[in-house]
Parts: C-alpha cells; sequence; structure tokens
C-alpha cells in the first residue's frame, strides 16, 4: 500500500533561477551587481559584486598634500560633499592642533545640515520614485537646486564644493547667501508638508515599504550600522551628540528614532532628519556669534591675495601652501563626523611628510551595504529594490 | 595616560600578561599594540568582557622601512554604551601575513578583511570568502603597498611631461 | 485653407515650400525626426549621474529636448550617455552595452573622468572611455553643470541631423569602429 503524499511536505525539487541584477541596471541606482538566485519572486541568495567604480582614494591621498585632499573627499559621498569636506579639514585641524573661531563652526554647522537636507532629499524621493511617485522627486528637486544655489553663493560650485578650509572657512557668507539661507528657511517647510503629504501616508507607498527590507537593531550594530539605517532600527547612535564636533552640542535637537529598520522606518527618519536640520540650521542663523572666520594657522590657511603682493611673509606662507611643502606634524589621527548615510571617519597618519602616510576611510555605505543580502534574501524582488535605494548606497562611497 | 588606557590595559594586562607589546594615547584615543598571536582572544575579551561591541572601521597599514614590523592593522572599536574607543594594532612581517580572521566576533569585519586582502594582501584564515573586493579579479598585486605606483604601471596615453612626472 | 508646416523656424531644415506642402531631402527629415526624439541611456555611475538627475528634473527639465523618455534598455536607446568615472571592471560592462544599441547610436561622454579619467589617474580606472568605446561628444567639466549637459545633448542633436541616412555605411564609419574592435 503506498503511503499518501502530502503535497505541501512532498520533498519537491526546487528549481531556482538565477538572476543577474546589475551593474546597469537602471533600479539599482549606480552600479552595484547582485547575482540572485530566484525561486519565482522570491530571493533565495544573493551575491553582491562591488567595486565597479573604485577610484583608489586612499591610494590617491597618499600622493597628495593635505589641502588637496578636499577635492577628493567630494566625490565620496556627492550628495552631501560639504560633510565630507569639513570632516577632512576637522581631521587635519586635530592633528595640527587648532581650534577654530566659532563663527566658522556654526558656518560649518549651517552648511552641513543643508548637505544633510541634500542628502535626504535625493534618498526620500528615490524611495517614491521606486514606489512610482515621479511627482515628489520633480517637487523636491526644485528645492535640491535652492541648495545648491546656496552652496554656488558660498563656494561657486554646486556639486563638488570644495567648501572650507583647513583651519576655518575660506570667505564670509555674502549677503546673497544669507538672503538664499534665510528664504529657504522660510519656504522649503511648506514644500517638504506637501511632500510628506503626498507620499507619507499614500497607501501604496505604506503597502509597498512597511515590513519590507527590514533589520533588527542587533543585527545592524553586528554588521557596523550608523546613520539613519542604524536609527530606524532603534538604536540612537549619533555622532553629532555622541561626539560633539564643531560647537553641536550648542544646539538643541532630537534624534528620531525607529522601531522596526524596515523602508518605511528609514524613510521616515530621513523625513525627520529633514526637520531636525532646519531647526539646527535656524538657531545657527539665529546664534552666529562675530569673529573671525578662520584660525590663525598661516602654514595651512591662504593668505589673503593683497597681502601676497605686498607682504613678505604672507608671500612664503603662499608659496609653502602652494607648493605642498608645510610642515606637519607627526602622528595619527581619527575624526569623524555624522555624513548623511552615518559615521564617516577619516583615520590619518602622518609622518611628517607633504602628504599623509596613510589615510583610511571609513566609509558608512561600506560597511552596511555589506548586510543587503541578508536583507533581502526572503523578499521580494521588488523590495529588494525599495531597501536598496532606502539604504541609499552611493556609489562613490562605497568602492571609494 | 588618560583614564581609559589605565582601565584597558591593566585589564589586558591581567587577562594576557604578554599580549600588549606596547601602548600610548594618540591624541583622544588610546592606542594598544597587540601581539598577532593573542590577537583575537584580546578582541574577544574586549567585546564580550569590556564592552566594545562595534567595530567601527579598521584597515591595513604598510611601514616599508619597519623591518619584521613591515604591516598592520588597525582595528578601532568602541564601546557604546560608555562612548569609549580604543585603537588596536597589530604588526608583522612581510613574510607571514596570516592573521585570523575577527567575522566570527563581528559580522561587518567580513568586507573590510576584504578590503584589507584586496589592498594589502593580508590572509585571514578562516574568513568565509576572501576575495578581492575592489578591484579585478584578474589583478596580480596588491596595489595600495607603498612599493606599487598609483597609476597603472602599464598604460602609455599620458606622457609624462604633461602631467609633472 | 492654407496650412503652415508645423515646424519651428529655427528647427526647419532647407527646402522648398509653398502652398501646403514642403520638400526637402528624406536625409533632412530623417535627420530632423531623429534630433528630437532621442532616447538616451543614462550610464550613470558617479557624481556626475546626480548632475544628470539634476537635468532631468524640473528646474532644467531635459524634456524640452525630445529627451525625456529614457530608456534603461540598450536595445531601444538612441544615445548613450556615460557619466562618471568608468573604472576598468566597468569597461567590459559598457563596452557590451554599447555593443547592444543599434545603429543609430551616439555616445555623449559627461565630465572628466568619462572623458580622461579626471583627477583619477589610478590603477584602477579607465583613461577615457574613448579607449574603449568611440565617442561623439565631449562634455567637459567635474561635474559638468546642467547647462554643458543639455549644450551637449544639443550639440547630440546637430549630429543626428547634420548626419544623413547613410554613413553608418559609410567604409569610414566602418573603419573606425573598426579601430575599437567592433563590427
Amino acid at each position: 500500500m503506498s503511503k499518501e503524499i502530502d503535497p505541501i511536505q512532498a520533498n519537491v525539487e526546487k528549481d531556482y533561477t538565477t538572476l543577474n541584477l546589475g551593474p546597469t541596471h537602471p533600479a539599482t541606482h549606480g552600479i552595484f551587481q547582485n547575482v540572485l538566485t530566484m525561486d519565482g519572486e522570491i530571493i533565495v541568495k544573493a551575491v553582491p559584486t562591488i567595486g565597479y567604480i573604485h577610484r583608489a582614494f586612499e591610494k590617491l591621498a597618499e600622493r597628495r598634500p593635505y589641502g588637496q585632499i578636499t577635492p577628493i573627499t567630494d566625490r565620496l559621498n556627492y550628495c552631501s560633499s560639504p560633510i565630507n569636506n569639513m570632516g577632512w579639514h576637522m581631521t587635519v585641524e586635530k592633528l595640527i592642533q587648532c581650534e577654530i573661531p566659532k563663527r566658522a563652526e556654526y558656518m560649518r554647522v549651517i552648511i552641513m545640515e543643508l548637505a544633510r537636507i541634500a542628502d535626504h532629499i535625493v534618498c526620500d524621493t528615490v524611495i517614491a520614485v521606486d514606489t512610482g511617485a515621479m511627482t515628489g522627486f520633480l517637487y523636491l528637486f526644485q528645492w535640491r537646486e535652492k541648495i545648491y544655489e546656496i552652496y554656488e553663493e558660498i563656494c561657486g560650485a554646486r556639486l563638488t564644493t570644495n567648501i572650507g578650509r583647513i583651519g576655518g572657512m575660506e570667505r564670509e557668507f555674502s549677503d546673497l547667501a544669507w538672503k538664499r539661507i534665510h528664504a529657504f528657511l522660510e519656504e522649503f517647510p511648506a514644500a517638504l508638508r506637501e511632500f510628506d503629504k503626498l507620499v507619507t501616508r499614500n497607501r501604496i507607498f505604506m503597502d509597498r515599504t512597511v515590513n519590507c527590507g527590514p533589520i533588527t537593531g542587533e543585527r545592524a550594530l553586528e554588521y557596523g550600522f550608523t546613520g539613519p539605517n542604524l536609527r530606524a532600527a532603534g538604536v540612537d547612535y549619533d555622532v553629532r551628540v555622541m561626539n560633539p564636533y564643531s560647537s553641536y552640542q550648542d544646539f538643541d535637537f532630537k534624534i528620531p528614532v525607529g522601531t522596526q529598520g524596515d523602508t518605511f522606518d528609514r524613510y521616515m527618519v530621513r523625513m525627520q532628519e529633514m526637520w531636525e536640520s532646519l531647526s539646527i540650521i535656524r538657531q545657527a542663523v539665529d546664534k552666529m556669534p562675530k569673529g573671525e572666520i578662520h584660525a590663525e594657522v598661516p602654514e595651512f590657511y591662504l593668505p589673503e591675495k593683497q597681502d601676497v603682493y605686498s607682504k613678505m611673509e604672507a608671500l612664503i606662507y603662499h608659496f609653502k601652501i602652494v607648493m605642498g611643502e608645510t610642515e606637519v606634524p607627526t602622528g595619527e589621527v581619527y575624526h569623524s563626523v555624522e555624513g548623511g548615510n552615518g559615521e564617516l571617519g577619516y583615520y590619518l597618519i602622518s609622518d611628517g611628510g607633504r602628504t599623509p602616510f596613510r589615510l583610511h576611510f571609513r566609509r558608512p555605505c561600506y560597511i552596511y551595504y555589506q548586510a543587503y543580502s541578508e536583507m533581502i534574501e526572503g523578499g521580494m524582488l521588488s523590495d529588494a529594490i525599495l531597501t536598496m535605494s532606502s539604504m541609499n548606497v552611493i556609489a562613490g562611497e562605497l568602492d571609494a | 595616560m588618560s583614564e581609559l588606557h589605565d582601565k584597558v590595559l591593566s585589564s589586558l594586562q591581567n587577562q594576557f600578561p604578554d599580549a600588549v607589546n606596547h601602548s600610548g594615547d594618540e591624541r583622544d584615543f588610546p592606542v594598544f599594540h597587540i601581539q598577532k598571536k593573542d590577537l583575537m582572544a584580546v578582541l574577544a575579551h574586549l567585546k564580550n568582557e569590556m564592552g566594545f561591541t562595534f567595530l567601527t572601521t579598521m584597515c591595513g597599514i604598510h611601514f616599508p622601512d619597519q623591518g619584521d614590523q613591515e604591516f598592520a592593522l588597525m582595528y578601532q572599536l568602541h564601546a557604546l554604551q560608555s562612548n569609549e574607543r580604543i585603537r588596536l594594532k597589530c604588526f608583522m612581517p612581510k613574510s607571514n601575513l596570516e592573521v585570523p580572521t575577527c567575522t566570527t566576533l563581528f559580522a561587518t569585519a567580513n568586507w573590510m578583511e576584504r578590503e584589507a586582502y584586496d589592498f594589502y594582501g593580508f590572509k585571514f584564515t578562516g574568513h568565509p570568502d576572501l576575495r578581492r573586493i575592489l578591484n579585478m579579479d584578474e589583478m596580480n598585486y596588491h596595489p595600495l603597498r607603498k612599493e606599487y605606483a598609483l597609476e597603472d604601471a602599464g598604460r602609455d596615453d599620458k606622457e609624462d611631461k604633461y602631467f609633472g612626472r | 485653407m492654407e496650412t503652415t508646416v508645423n515646424i519651428h523656424p529655427d528647427h526647419q531644415p532647407e527646402g522648398h515650400e509653398g502652398a501646403g506642402f514642403f520638400a526637402t531631402t528624406l536625409d533632412k527629415a530623417v535627420g530632423l525626426a531623429r534630433a528630437n526624439s532621442l532616447w538616451p541611456l543614462p550610464f550613470a555611475t558617479s557624481c556626475c549621474g546626480i548632475e544628470f538627475m539634476a537635468t532631468m528634473a524640473s528646474t532644467y527639465d531635459l524634456a524640452r529636448f525630445g529627451s525625456e523618455r529614457l530608456s534603461f534598455s540598450p536595445r531601444q536607446a538612441d544615445l548613450l550617455m556615460v557619466m562618471g568615472t568608468i573604472s576598468k571592471k566597468m569597461a567590459p560592462v559598457l563596452r557590451q552595452v554599447y555593443e547592444q544599441m543599434a545603429e543609430p547610436k551616439w555616445v555623449l561622454s559627461m565630465g572628466a573622468c568619462a572623458s580622461s579619467g579626471g583627477i583619477f589617474d589610478t590603477y584602477s580606472v579607465l583613461q577615457g572611455i574613448d579607449r574603449v568605446i568611440p565617442v561623439d561628444v565631449y562634455i567637459p567639466g567635474c561635474p559638468p553643470r546642467p547647462e554643458q549637459v543639455l549644450d551637449g545633448i544639443l550639440k547630440i542633436q546637430e549630429l543626428a541631423k547634420s548626419e544623413g541616412i547613410k554613413r553608418r555605411l559609410t567604409p569610414e564609419y566602418k573603419a573606425k569602429l573598426a579601430a575599437y574592435g567592433l563590427e
């Protein structure tokens, strides 16, 4: 007598298909390759390959004088390059042990928070685009242009900013820059609220994002998550609060945290952070101290052009800085800032030469992207795309 | 010496009498140079007993002039609850770049170790998937070692005289 | 009732016009059609891709130039826009994408990295995409402003207009491809 076969328990050999996602797939926002083993629409296994724009930042940094490394940092997380610039300046300032004036620190805070908003706009609107809401993207990107206009007025560039100098800021904000900052503070909240109304409680959006690509707080910590993605999993680690830099202790702001660590939480944490950033900018504008905008570090901070032509000392320093002949103290420092994606760290070893002996970037994307395969396994293919966009993996930062 | 340095050092010396070769403060970071044979035990002790549960970053370093201490691995740990940070270093000669993997302790070390392998050629024994990560698999050298040039050695498209080399 | 040809005077090719008709060469008519409905394939790898997003978004609005329909499939694209650093690991992929595109096809190299390697004169970066595929228009800048990207697209449109339908069959064109090992 044959045994009755239980159709559910039957040991049917599964037929898996292999699907190559990337590296130029449009939905992967950059160049990430994942070779997926699929059971129908369900991802069984994902093998990521990265390195498609490995540009050798760390080696390149060993060949460049300190001031010339700032442009490289621009290209790490290019959605929020000012934060990278400031992080690098602060690292060198820590090495040469220079205190910069309060005014410069507040100016830096304003720029960094603007950059954070710009970064989060990209991430949140792209999540919306991936769920089918192109409108939100078109609306908010206009405001990203306004931030670019502010950068442009401050430093002349839109994306790869190279803002600030070692030892402070390169120049005062012009009247037009202040006007644009004020206008942004006044007008952006309405736009953000509009976007919020359009997307956040939208039925389709919630159905797509809630419980999509979740990760627990413990697992996230094991994987070295930082930034909004860690906070979405419920861990309130923020470098701005834990190890304040650039006078962040003077400002009053909240750290938004999520509970599930899913795409919706990551989206919400970023939305809330934009509000907090706005509040920080407002406080910084209100409390802006008077005074110098750079520290007295003539070996690192370029003198006024006028002085170069008329004063011997200024000419010498100008020559030394431009030719990269500045003497740098030896030693090793680590400094980290809260970048758009988490703890962006610079580990710098100086042997006293004109270039760093070794510069290692702690790139948050690189570190948390390794959890991606674990987060998407067992989920649907379409959720994998959303998970990727909500993690805000930036190729430049990922591959260094 | 900072308080944190003394605390960690005494704990390590109690547990592993000859593990720490050298220690001190580098700016705001206590730094400990650990013997390679004790490295994993020290990391496990720091993680499980002293609360350093978060591996912030790790990377390789190449000191071409240091004889049998030519290569170093740097680990940076963070105790999130007490907000304490320390740095460990482990030196080794070029002839023996085998290091036990710490992926069993920190899941995040996986790609960091692959990067260290890719850039410097450290062999992490027990690593689940030790392949190149950023460079092409066909690459036959470890580019961040100091003896290799930044530029691709085999190329002829840019004339030196225009690029100041 | 007299009807007029509904082409903007700036875009109107040379030809003979009269009551109810407009006569021009086939080359020009096809060129006109091609130029104003380019389907770009954005091959965005890094920073320039973000500037391309800005170009595409509301403020600069690429759609004004008939290129709003991004084709993410190479097989239905006319214009390959390479934006950002192409590393040696990526080069074969780029070449494969180019090979998959159907004729006629144009290539726009946006930014210093794609055009020459830019500041990344390093072991892992391809020193300009013209080492693996032929390029029609280069846009300088690191990254170029959106206005420059629009200008580059207009340049491509000029090429598309003036190219003629038979150029892709000429021996010169085939020799050019052969130089890259393509056919």
